[in-house]
């Protein structure tokens, strides 16, 4: 099983590796597109233009400008900012990730629960109206974007019901530090919680559904029948527990995903001064060291994500142990 | 319950499908006997619906479109349309029930002791070290070597043999006294398929346990049973003790399926005889006697369903005049081939 | 040991049974939420599609032209299009409301003083539009990805498996944000074609692009595991030719998983298309989309918000009916699944 992880982990240090050198392409060797131009602005002179490119290094050979960043990215950690000149890349998204986390975090937690509760309500009542409308509620909850989802939320919340005993407890906008005001912190992730576990509580809801489904039809259920234990516990100790494998592996991915910047719409639209958000302004303003750093910062987690998912995995499915 | 009353006495019991295109029955109109500490084996081809006679008896047809009739009495006890409660505290304890397929009988997260203990838990107070003691006796007992290992092992360490003795071992584990099994050897190769034979022929011995054992296969019937059912389009066409069918069989199928049989001895036939025709479909079964249109000696009197009859205990579901039977017999011991 | 071989059937065969594809689409005929879906989406499509005759003949005024000082008739009284703000501090101006009435201004201005409904209609076109060659550019990538990588394994497959997992392993979000804002700026060229920025096929692309691993492994695998079938190994044995085998045996049963993946993958083209154009990255000016229109909407969102409010309800309602048709084709082609459903 060493074996098995050590080689996990040094495919995993080659796909980093694959995915920092094609974010740097995108950004820097795109035919047609100059970063210097960019950072000097538009109508700047010839002069200036050589000046931008040799202060940034940007007339150097492709490699040595690879080698340059990733250098000041992880060794010396001294990366500044193209367009906030002087400000320094790493630790502003260090300090964006607390507030990431707190709010992916929080929703995974919604989510998780949701999604098991409507999956074997749904699985166990198959065909009934139960069933029905869960699954109508969840493939709603699929099809609506989380921004305009969270755009609503807002009017409901800051504006149309604010005064009204409902949600006048809603702070405005924006991100409360657990460790100034956890009360605070708590009130302002409410609804930003909501708001994105709304999409993946559909989700999972719906794939834990099918699956405990297919499940059921297997025949060791049967088995688990004509021992005498009772409906309930062959649902959820031998039906949901042989379907988890699938949900933990969606999650593990999601999970990632999300926390590497795939909440930033969510937290564009809250105010929330996650990675998300520091990517998406880095993006606009064409910071390109802020995009590099968050870009590979969110592979990273993506990654990371799949590699933890792989040892779970091992985990709860013994029969991935003994194949490796 | 004294020792000459009927362990489960199945009475015309029928299992129908609420299909597309109507009504499939697959069952239809069961009804048999069986004793304390007895082998019944229930022989039959896929579609006789042998499995589904088994499946009704544990409770186990829960398709929204089944249609359950007749009874099943089980010590006295009816059980279709038993709630889940009671039905739960007889499944797994009195009656047990293994399948088919070894290999994907088990559930594939938990450890065997973990399957084995839940069960005896379920039924009996005993604490989870007991259990996982009784689990390591149990499988012991069914000959897996390194029992205390095995407990601790997942189900697709062991073999396709080796699971299915799991499998037996867990069915038997809160002493049942009826143990129903279907097809219990059929995916096994075939020295497994011995083995587990005689395992099971030594329940009756050594566990007090009946048996009935379905199959398509009549040396399995040979080896173990004690009665003998055979099953065609959803009925009993023939039931008998097992030498008494064996030696003289009654109804023209149960020829056709002994007449089909290489024979160990004389002269090597140029083809394998077989029954010309194919089973009926179910939900369009004939009028009358299901066999009749494949039947050479089909004639008016098999338009109605015939009822069983016999003497002796072994009856047959066939009409053909008792001496014009013995003649037939005699002819088909000739070596001669049934025809169209 | 019983052998029963048929000679001769036993008793006649009611009909002929009928093929996959006829049993699919007797299932689907009867599937009424499916069938309403469709009908959802045939009236979204033609609306849509009608926008130009909306913008001519309902509303009367040019849905793109700015019309800060235009002027209307309601209820017999001319009202200005942008009325001082009553909200706040009382400065600025606030776009007219809906007036519910079949003409102008169905459901108000936006703060340019532009026709909503209009709007609504033509950022439909070129939602679905987007959504639709996305999709097709996507399958069909995906799958001639997916085949070739299954199909003949080896380095061919490696190499294509890493490209995408590579590609899968960029959040997909992130992903389009980056293409779209490096590509946004200026045009770029793939071989002889120009896509200038401001088109609406930069956009098409990026979306294109990003889904292709989320369709390719799947088809991979499912050809991986055809490879293996016993019917393929006997088309060996038979002495096919690959051609041959690819054709007749690997791509009918890959067709099935390609079309349930196309309403599954139009619906997340649509979210993907209207997430990257609220971000201004997606589609530009003067081009509209469901994703602009709600960002138009995002300054009036207290005080007129049914700008924000009618984009997102026409994206909700599009891509549920996607949904809906989408579970309905891949019950119809689940062979294991009866006309009567549960």
């Amino acid at each position: 099983m060493l074996a098995a992880l050590g080689f996990r982990l040094g495919q995993m240090v080659l796909v980093m590796f694959g995915i920092s050198i094609v974010a740097f392409l995108i950004f820097f060797a795109t035919p047609g597109a100059d970063p210097s131009a960019r950072i000097a602005g538009r109508n700047a002179s010839q002069e200036t233009l050589l000046q931008v490119r040799h202060d940034f290094g940007l007339d150097r050979p492709l490699p040595v400008q690879y080698g340059l960043m990733m250098n000041r990215l992880f060794i010396s950690r001294d990366l500044t900012s193209f367009v906030n000149r002087g400000q320094l890349v790493v630790p502003t998204v260090t300090e964006a990730i607390p507030v990431t986390l707190s709010l992916v975090g929080g929703a995974a937690v919604l989510w998780v629960l949701g999604g098991l509760v409507v999956g074997v309500i749904a699985g166990a009542t198959r065909g009934s109206f139960v069933d029905r409308a869960l699954m109508i509620l969840s493939l709603v909850g699929v099809s609506v974007p989380v921004f305009w989802l969270g755009e609503v939320a807002n009017l409901l919340t800051q504006s149309r019901w604010h005064d009204t005993w409902l949600f006048s407890w809603v702070p405005p906008l924006g991100y409360v530090p657990l460790t100034e005001d956890p009360w605070g912190w708590f009130k302002a992730l409410i609804i930003p919680w909501f708001t994105l576990a709304t999409l993946y509580v559909g989700l999972y809801g719906r794939v834990l559904r099918a699956s405990l489904i297919e499940m059921m039809q297997e025949d060791f259920i049967r088995t688990a029948r004509a021992k005498g234990i009772g409906e309930r516990r062959v649902l959820l100790h031998h039906g949901l527990r042989t379907s988890l494998v699938a949900f933990v592996t969606m999650f593990g991915l999601d999970f990632g995903a999300l926390v590497g910047g795939g909440a930033l719409l969510t937290e564009v639209v809250f105010g929330l001064q996650g990675v998300g958000k520091l990517t998406y302004e880095a993006l606009q303003t064409l910071d390109l060291p802020m995009i590099l750093a968050t870009v590979i910062y969110a592979a990273f987690f993506v990654v990371m994500a799949n590699f933890i998912v792989d040892v779970v995995f091992v985990f709860i499915d013994p029969r991935a142990r003994d194949v490796r | 319950m004294s020792a000459d009353a009927p362990l489960l006495v199945v009475e015309d019991l029928t299992v129908s499908f609420r299909g597309d295109e109507g009504l499939v029955q697959a069952v239809g109109g069961v009804s048999f006997t069986v004793k304390q500490r007895e082998i019944v084996g229930v022989v039959g081809e896929s579609g006789s619906g042998k499995s589904q006679t088994l499946l009704a008896i544990m409770g186990l047809i829960d398709s929204p479109r089944a249609v359950v009739s007749g009874s099943i009495r089980f010590m006295g006890q009816e059980l279709i349309g038993l709630n889940r409660r009671a039905l739960d505290a007889i499944r797994g304890r009195q009656i047990a029930m293994i399948f088919q397929d070894p290999m994907s009988a088990l559930t594939p997260v938990h450890t065997i002791g973990n399957q084995i203990g839940e069960q005896v838990r379920a039924h009996e107070k005993v604490s989870a070290r007991a259990a996982r003691a009784r689990a390591v006796q149990l499988l012991d007992a069914v000959g897996i070597a390194n029992p205390g290992r095995v407990v601790d092992g997942y189900p697709h360490q062991l073999s396709g043999g080796m699971r299915q003795r799991a499998v037996i071992a867990m069915a038997l584990s809160c002493n049942p006294v009826l143990l129903v099994a279907d097809e219990p050897t059929t995916a096994l190769d075939v020295t497994v398929q011995a083995q587990i034979l005689e395992l099971i022929g030594r329940l009756r011995d050594e566990f007090g346990s009946a048996v009935i054992l379905v199959t398509h296969d009549l040396g399995v019937v040979a080896e173990v049973a004690d009665q003998v059912l055979v099953m065609y389009g959803g009925r009993i066409v023939e039931e008998g003790g097992k030498g008494s069918v064996f030696r003289t069989p009654l109804h023209p199928y149960t020829w056709g399926l002994f007449g089909s049989i290489a024979p160990m001895e004389g002269e090597r036939p140029a083809r394998l005889a077989a029954i010309p025709g194919a089973p009926p479909s179910l939900s369009n079964l004939p009028t009358g006697c299901a066999f009749g249109p494949r039947c050479a000696y089909h004639h008016d009197d098999c338009l109605v369903r015939p009822p069983l009859v016999g003497a002796g205990g072994h009856r047959a579901a066939c009409v053909l005049p008792e001496t014009k039977r013995r003649h037939l017999k005699i002819q088909k011991a000739a070596g001669l081939e049934m025809q169209q | 040991m019983v052998n029963v071989i048929a000679d001769q059937p036993a008793a006649p065969v009611r009909r002929a049974t009928e093929g996959p594809w006829r049993t699919a689409w007797r299932k689907l005929k009867r599937d009424r939420s499916a069938l309403a879906a469709f009908g959802v989406l045939v009236v979204i499509v033609i609306a849509s599609l009608a926008a130009p005759l909306y913008a001519r003949y309902v509303s009367g005024t040019d849905p793109f032209v700015t019309n800060l000082n235009g002027e209307i008739v309601v209820d017999g009284t001319t009202q200005p299009v942008l009325q001082p703000s009553t909200e706040g501090l009382g400065l600025g101006t606030t776009p007219i409301g809906p007036t519910w009435r079949l003409g102008p201004y169905l459901l108000g201005a936006d703060n340019q003083g532009r026709d909503v409904a209009a709007r609504l209609l033509y950022g439909g076109r070129d939602s679905l539009l987007i959504a639709g060659a996305a999709a097709v550019l996507c399958l069909v990538l995906a799958t001639f990805l997916g085949v070739v990588s299954g199909f003949f394994g080896g380095l061919v497959d490696i190499g294509l498996s890493r490209i995408l997992d590579v590609l899968w392993a960029f959040p997909i979000f992130l992903l389009a944000i980056s293409l779209s804002i490096v590509l946004i700026a200026q045009s770029i060229w793939i071989g002889p074609f120009e896509i200038r920025s401001g088109s609406l096929w930069l956009p098409v692309f990026i979306i294109g692009i990003v889904y292709v691993p989320y369709v390719a492994r799947p088809i991979r695998g499912h050809v991986l595991t055809l490879m293996q079938a016993e019917f393929v190994t006997a088309a060996i044995g038979l002495g096919a030719s690959p051609w041959r085998i690819l054709w007749r045996d690997i791509m009918p049963n890959v067709v099935t998983r390609i079309i349930v993946f196309v309403p599954l993958i139009l619906a997340l083209n649509m979210m993907t298309e209207s997430s990257l154009s609220f971000l201004s990255i997606g589609v530009q000016p003067p081009d509209a989309s469901w994703g602009t229109i709600i960002q138009d909407g995002q300054g009036l969102l207290y005080s007129r918000p049914i700008v924000a409010l009618a984009p997102g309800l026409a994206i909700v309602i599009t891509v549920l009916a996607l949904n809906i048709l989408g579970d309905g084709v891949r019950d119809a082609l689940d062979p294991k699944s009866s006309p009567r459903g549960v």
